[in-house]
C-alpha cells in the first residue's frame, strides 16, 4: 500500500435507538442527527468546528426531514460554522460506514486533517421502500430477482444456501445478542456512547430518551421459537432472530493522526483499511464474507489476526454464515461483545458507526486485542469492511 | 385546594385547554426520577397555550398525581414547541360581570402554581419559548428555571394591559431578584411599549438562571437540573437588598406619576404590590394579588383596554370595510412624487418593505439628489448600527433611485405624491403624472386634509386616486388612514389596502372627509384647548387639563414637536371647512408669524416656563379656568365631533374611532381610544358603545 496519512477515530456517539412507531414517531430525523453531532463536539472540547474539513452524514431514504443534503442542513443545524462544507451519502445500511471510509479516505490522501461522518435512519418517517422505482429490466433480464428487493427474504434465501444454518442456531445466537446486550448495559459499557434526547409527543409530552428501547432482557429460545417467520410459511426468519426497524443517529469524528495528536484528541483507534465487495443481491447477507477477505488481503493480515468482530446483526443467518465461513464459532466471545442489532435495532444508514463506537469499547475491555474488524451486508448483495487497530492496548 | 375557590364556579365557555401531560425518566447523573410536565393546547405556535379553569384544573390535576409519587427527584414543567406559556385566557374576563367570579379564577390560578413553589421535592421550569403573564409567573414559582436562547417573549405584560401580575409575579419577581429589576419588567417594559426580554437580558435580570441553545435546550436543561440536583452546579443568586427597597419603589412611583399623572391605576397598584412584597408573606402576597386584580378586572378601564388590546390585534389586521382583496393589482415599481423628508421617508419605507424599485422625483436634480442621498445615508446608518447587511444594504440603495423625468414613471404601479400641501399643486402634479403612467396606475396622496376626490376630479381615470395617510415618524408610526374617493373604484382601493399591508401598516378604511379621523379627533381637541388660552386659561392648566386622561404628550408640548407652523396649518385648513367648531386662533398665528418655536421654554432640569416672547401675544392675565373645566370643554366638543364623523360615515364604526386613536395619535389603552372613555365620563348621548363591549357589563 502506498505511502499514506493515518486516520484515527477520535469518538463517536449516538442516539438511543427506538423502535420505529415508537418514542421517535414525533422528532424529526435531522433533529436527531443534529443532537448527536453537537454532543460529539462538546465531549471534544480540544476540536475547533471551524476545523472541521467536511461533513459527511449518510441516510438511505434522502427526503423529507432526511433531505435537503442532510450533510450540509445538520451542519448548519448543529450550528458548526457555516463555513464547514456538508455532503450526502447513500449505501443502505451502510451509509455511515461509507460516510467514515470516504471522508477518512480524504484524510489517507492529505486532503483533510478532521472530518466529521454521521448516519441517520427514521424508519417511521421513511419506510424501507419508499420511493422506490424499480427498474422493469430488473425482472426482464433476470438482473436482480424479485426476492432480492424484501430483505428477510434474502434471510431466508441464505438459509437454503447453508441449510446447516438452521433456525435453531439463529435463535440461539438472537438469544446471544440480547443476553450480550443485557450483561454491556448492566456493566455500563453501552451508556457512554449514548446521546440523552428528549423525544415530544402531542399526546403524552416530552420524555428524556436515555437507552435503546428494543432490547428484550427477558428473551428465551422456547420464546424466539414460537415467533412467525413472515417471510415464508415455515420459515426461519422471524422478529426475534432479525433486527428490528428503528429510528435513530450515529456520528462519529475522524482525524489525521498528527493533527489529533497536536490538538490532544483522544484516538479510541486507528484505521488499517477497507473494502466494499458485491454478492447476488437475492443473498445479500452473505456480502461480508467477500469485503473481509479483500479488506484482510490488502491489508496483508488473515482472520487469525482479527481479536474482534463487530458484526451487524440485520439477519442472525448473516452473521453465521459470515462466522461458518471463517470457521468461528456461533458463540465465539470475540463476537459482538456488547450484542447487536438483534436487541438494540437496525437504523439502516446509522449503523455502521455503532459497530465502530462498539469495536472502540470493545477494544478497552480487552487491551490485549491489537486488531479489530467492523463489517455489515448490504441490500441489493453487497458488504463492507472496516479493519481497525488498537492504540492504547497493550499490544499497541 | 380552598373552598373559597370552589364556592363559586369559574367557566369559560369553549375554553382551548392546555392540557398538562407528564412523563417520568431517569435523569442523568444518577439524579433519581423526574416527573416532567408539557403544557399543550393542542394547537400550533399561532395559537399559545394559556390558563382557563380546566388548563388550572388539568395543572392541578398532575400536580396531585405526581404528589401521590414516593419515587420523584424532581419535578419539571416546559412547553409545546415555541410556546411556554402565555398566561391567563383573557376572552374570560370581558365577559365576567361578578367580581367573586374573577376572585375565585385568580385565587384558583395562585393555589395550583404555587404548589410549584412548594413542592416537596425541586421544580424546574424549562422556559422552551414564550413565557407572558401567567406563564412567566409559572416558571417563578418553580425553584429553578432555564431559558431557550430563541425564546420570542418573555414577559409580565400585565400592566400594559391595564392589570398587575396576579398569579404571584407581583411577590415572588422582587423577593428573586429585587425590587429594582422587578420594576423593570413589571412597570417599565410594560409602559414601553410592553417590550419584552431578551433570554439573555432575562439571565442578566436573574429572571431566569441560565440560558441553552435551542438545538437541545430541553436535554441541556434536564442535565442541568441534574447538575444542580447531585450539587455539580450551584446557583448562587443575590441575596435582595431589602435596606434599598422603599426608595427603589418611590422613585419607580415618581417616574410612573410623570408619565400617566394618576390616569391609570394599573401601574400604582403594582407599585403597591412590590412595595409591600418587602415583608409580606407568600400567602398575604398572592391575598392582595387577588384583591388588586378583582378591583381592576371590575373596572372600565381595564375592560376599555382589553378592548383596545383586541382592536389592535383583530381589527387592526382586517380592516372594516376593505374591498375583497384579490381584487388587488401587483405593485412591482412605485413611484414618490417630492424629494422632501417625507417623501425621502416614504422611499425608504416603500423599498425596505415591498422590496421594489422606488423611483424619486422633483423639480431639479439638485432636490432629487438630496432626497435620495438622506435616504441612502439612513441605510448606511442602519449598516453601522448592524440592522442591515452590506449586500441588503446594497439591494436597497439600488433600489432608491431618483430622476427629473416623471417618464420614467411609465412603468410604475403605485405613485405617491408627498408635494406641497395645496390642491392645485397637488392637481397638476396628478395631471402630469396622467400623461406617462398607465391607466391603472394607482395615484396616491398623502395630503392630510385636503380633498382627495378634488384632487381626482379632473383626472381621466379618477377611479385609481387613493388617499394614503402616513404618520409622522413613518418608519415607526403603525398607523395608515386608507382615504377612498368618491369615484375610487374597488380594484384600486384593494390595492392600496396591498400596499398597506405590505408596508407592515394596519389600515383603516375612511371616507375623504377633511382630515380624515386622527388630525379631525385630534384638532378638535386641541382646538377647543386653544380657545380657552384664548379665553385666558393658562398654558399650564391647559397642559395639566390632559393629566387625567393620562396622553402621552400634553397639548402645547405637542404643538411644539410638530411645529406650530404646521399645527396652524391644518387648524386654518379645518377651521375652513368647519368654521363653528374647529377654532384658529389668531394669537396662535401671530405665534407663528413671530417665527417662534413653540410656547414653551425648557431649563436644563427640564421645568417648562412660558417663552416671554409667547405671554407677550397672549397677555399676562390670571388663569380664567381650572384644568377640569378645560378638559371638560375639549371632551365634550370631542364626543361631538366623533357622533359627527360617525354620521358622516368617516369610519363604519366606533371602533375604527378608537383604533386610529390608539395607532395614529398613541392615546391609551384604558381610555379604549377615545369612545369607552366618552361612555363612561358621560360625554356621549347616546352612547357610543354598548355597556359591556368596552366596560364591565351590565
Amino acid at each position: 500500500m502506498a505511502e499514506r496519512a493515518n486516520v484515527v477515530f477520535v469518538d463517536g456517539a449516538r442516539t438511543p435507538f427506538a423502535r420505529a412507531g415508537s418514542l421517535y414517531a414525533e422528532t424529526r430525523a435531522d433533529d436527531l442527527i443534529v443532537k448527536v453531532m453537537r454532543e460529539l463536539l462538546r465531549r471534544n472540547p480540544n476540536l475547533p468546528p471551524e476545523h472541521i474539513d467536511d461533513v459527511a452524514i449518510a441516510a438511505t431514504s434522502q427526503t423529507g426531514d432526511q433531505g435537503m443534503n442532510i450533510g450540509r442542513s445538520a451542519s448548519l443545524l448543529a450550528g458548526l460554522p457555516n463555513t464547514v462544507p456538508g455532503y450526502s451519502i447513500d449505501r443502505w445500511c451502510a451509509g455511515a460506514m461509507t460516510a467514515v471510509t470516504t471522508l477518512s479516505s480524504a484524510i489517507m490522501a492529505g486532503a483533510y486533517d478532521l472530518a466529521l461522518a454521521g448516519g441517520v435512519e427514521h424508519m417511521t418517517h421513511h419506510p424501507m421502500g419508499e420511493g422506490m422505482d424499480p427498474n422493469p429490466r430488473y425482472l426482464s433480464e433476470k438482473i436482480v430477482d424479485p426476492e432480492a428487493m424484501a430483505m428477510g427474504m434474502t434471510a431466508e434465501n441464505l438459509h437454503d444456501r447453508f441449510p446447516h444454518l438452521t433456525k435453531e442456531r439463529a435463535d440461539a445466537f438472537a438469544l446471544g445478542s440480547q443476553e450480550k446486550t443485557a450483561k454491556a448495559y448492566a456493566n455500563g459499557l453501552i451508556q457512554p456512547d449514548l446521546v440523552p434526547v428528549t423525544a415530544r409527543s402531542a399526546e403524552l409530552g416530552s420524555v428524556l430518551v436515555s437507552v435503546d428501547e428494543a432490547p428484550r432482557p427477558g428473551t428465551t429460545l422456547e420464546g424466539l421459537a414460537s415467533l412467525k417467520t413472515p417471510f415464508r410459511p415455515h420459515g426461519r426468519v422471524s422478529a426475534g432472530n432479525a433486527s428490528g426497524l428503528s429510528d435513530g443517529a450515529t456520528a462519529a469524528l475522524l482525524a489525521n493522526e498528527g493533527v489529533a495528536d497536536q490538538l490532544g484528541l483522544t484516538k479510541k483507534m486507528r484505521m488499517v483499511g477497507f473494502a466494499f465487495a458485491g454478492v447476488e443481491p437475492e443473498v445479500m447477507g452473505v456480502g461480508p464474507v467477500p469485503s473481509t477477505e479483500k479488506a484482510l488481503a490488502r491489508a496483508g493480515l488473515s482472520i487469525k489476526d482479527i481479536d474482534l468482530f463487530e458484526v451487524n446483526e440485520a439477519f442472525a443467518v448473516q452473521v453465521l454464515a459470515f462466522l461458518d465461513h471463517f470457521g468461528i464459532d456461533d458463540d465465539d466471545p470475540r463476537v459482538n461483545p456488547m450484542g447487536g442489532a438483534i436487541a438494540v435495532g437496525h437504523p439502516l444508514a446509522s449503523s455502521g458507526i455503532r459497530l465502530m463506537s462498539n469495536l472502540a469499547a470493545d477494544f478497552t475491555v480487552n487491551p490485549g486485542a491489537k486488531y479489530g474488524i467492523t463489517t455489515m451486508c448490504i441490500g441489493l448483495g453487497m458488504g463492507g469492511t472496516v479493519i481497525w487497530e488498537n492504540i492504547s492496548g497493550s499490544n499497541a | 385546594m380552598s373552598e373559597s375557590a370552589q364556592a363559586v364556579v369559574v367557566n369559560i365557555p369553549d375554553e382551548v385547554v392546555t392540557q398538562s401531560r407528564v412523563r417520568y425518566f431517569e435523569l442523568p447523573l444518577g439524579a433519581g426520577t423526574m416527573a416532567l410536565i408539557t403544557l399543550d393546547n393542542g394547537k400550533d405556535h399561532t395559537r399559545p397555550s394559556t390558563f382557563g379553569p380546566a388548563g388550572l384544573a388539568s395543572l392541578n390535576t398532575a400536580l396531585d398525581e405526581i404528589a401521590a409519587r414516593t419515587d420523584i427527584a424532581a419535578v419539571g414543567i416546559t412547553g409545546k414547541p415555541f410556546i411556554f406559556a402565555v398566561g391567563a385566557d383573557l376572552s374570560a374576563m370581558s365577559i365576567v360581570n361578578d367580581p367573586r367570579i374573577i376572585a375565585a379564577f385568580g385565587k384558583l390560578g395562585h393555589d395550583v402554581m404555587r404548589r410549584f413553589g412548594e413542592f416537596s421535592v425541586p421544580t424546574f421550569a424549562f422556559v422552551n419559548g414564550a413565557a407572558m403573564g401567567g406563564g412567566m409567573e409559572l416558571a417563578l414559582h418553580c425553584n429553578y428555571r432555564t431559558v431557550s436562547a430563541d425564546a420570542a417573549a418573555l414577559s409580565l405584560p400585565e400592566v400594559f394591559l391595564g392589570l398587575i401580575p396576579g398569579w404571584g409575579g407581583a411577590w415572588l419577581l422582587p423577593n428573586l431578584v429585587g425590587p429594582k429589576n422587578a420594576l423593570e419588567v413589571i412597570i417599565n417594559n410594560s409602559m414601553s411599549q410592553n417590550k419584552q426580554m431578551k433570554p439573555k437580558q432575562a439571565v442578566e435580570l436573574g429572571v431566569m438562571d441560565v440560558m441553552f441553545a435551542p438545538a437541545d435546550f430541553l436535554e441541556q436543561s434536564i442535565l442541568w437540573a441534574a447538575k444542580i440536583l447531585t450539587g455539580l452546579v450551584n446557583i448562587d443568586r443575590a441575596p435582595v437588598d431589602r435596606d434599598t427597597w422603599d426608595a427603589v419603589v418611590d422613585a419607580a412611583r415618581t417616574q410612573v406619576d410623570a408619565r400617566v399623572h394618576g390616569a391609570t391605576r394599573a401601574p400604582y397598584l403594582a407599585l403597591d404590590l412590590v412595595a409591600a412584597a418587602k415583608t409580606s408573606t407568600r400567602s398575604e402576597g398572592f391575598d392582595a394579588e387577588d384583591v388588586a386584580l378583582t378591583d381592576l378586572v371590575m373596572s372600565d378601564p381595564l375592560r376599555a383596554s382589553l378592548y383596545s388590546f383586541d382592536l389592535v390585534q383583530k381589527r387592526a389586521k382586517r380592516p372594516a370595510g376593505a374591498p375583497d382583496k384579490t381584487l388587488a393589482r401587483p405593485v412591482k415599481k412605485v413611484g414618490i412624487v417630492g424629494a422632501g423628508l417625507m417623501a425621502s421617508q416614504l422611499a425608504l419605507l416603500f423599498a425596505r418593505q415591498l422590496k421594489v424599485p422606488v423611483v424619486m422625483t422633483d423639480l431639479d436634480q439638485e432636490r432629487v439628489d438630496k432626497g435620495v442621498g438622506y435616504a441612502h445615508a439612513e441605510l448606511d446608518k442602519m449598516l453601522g448600527k448592524g440592522r442591515l447587511s452590506q449586500d441588503k444594504c446594497n439591494r436597497l440603495k439600488a433600489l432608491i433611485t431618483g430622476t427629473t423625468d416623471k417618464a420614467d414613471f411609465s412603468d410604475a404601479d403605485f405613485v405617491i405624491e408627498a408635494v406641497f400641501e395645496e390642491l392645485a399643486v397637488k392637481k397638476t402634479v396628478f395631471a402630469q403624472l396622467e400623461e406617462v403612467v398607465r391607466p391603472d396606475c394607482i395615484l396616491a396622496t398623502n395630503t392630510s386634509s385636503l380633498s382627495v376626490t378634488d384632487m381626482a376630479a379632473d383626472l381621466e381615470y379618477p377611479e385609481r386616486v387613493v388617499g394614503f395617510h402616513f404618520f409622522n415618524p413613518v418608519a415607526l408610526m403603525p398607523l395608515l388612514e386608507i382615504a377612498r374617493a368618491e369615484r375610487t373604484d374597488d380594484a384600486s382601493l384593494a390595492t392600496a389596502f396591498a400596499v398597506g399591508k405590505g408596508l407592515k401598516k394596519s389600515c383603516v378604511l375612511v371616507a375623504d372627509r377633511p382630515a380624515f379621523v386622527v388630525n379631525r379627533l385630534l384638532n378638535r381637541f386641541l382646538g377647543e384647548i386653544i380657545a380657552c388660552v384664548d379665553e385666558g386659561a393658562s398654558f399650564a392648566d391647559a397642559d395639566a387639563a390632559v393629566h387625567a386622561m393620562g396622553l402621552p404628550m400634553e397639548p402645547f408640548v405637542l404643538v411644539q414637536m410638530v411645529g406650530p407652523a404646521v399645527a396652524q396649518h391644518v387648524a386654518q385648513t379645518l377651521n375652513g371647512h368647519f368654521p363653528d367648531r374647529f377654532h384658529a386662533s389668531e394669537k396662535m398665528g401671530q405665534l407663528v408669524a413671530a417665527g417662534l418655536p413653540g410656547v414653551w421654554l425648557w431649563d436644563q432640569a427640564g421645568n417648562k416656563t412660558v417663552d416671554p416672547r409667547v405671554a407677550e401675544i397672549f397677555g399676562d392675565s390670571p388663569s380664567t379656568m381650572t384644568p377640569d373645566q378645560i378638559r371638560d370643554r375639549a371632551l365634550t366638543a370631542v364626543a361631538q365631533e366623533a357622533q359627527i364623523m360617525l354620521d358622516e360615515g368617516v369610519v363604519a364604526q366606533a371602533q375604527d374611532l378608537d383604533l386610529c386613536m390608539i395607532l395614529g395619535a398613541g392615546w391609551p389603552f384604558w381610555l379604549g381610544g377615545i369612545t369607552p372613555y366618552l361612555d363612561r365620563e358621560g360625554y356621549s348621548n347616546p352612547r357610543f358603545l354598548q355597556q359591556g363591549v368596552a366596560s364591565v357589563p351590565a
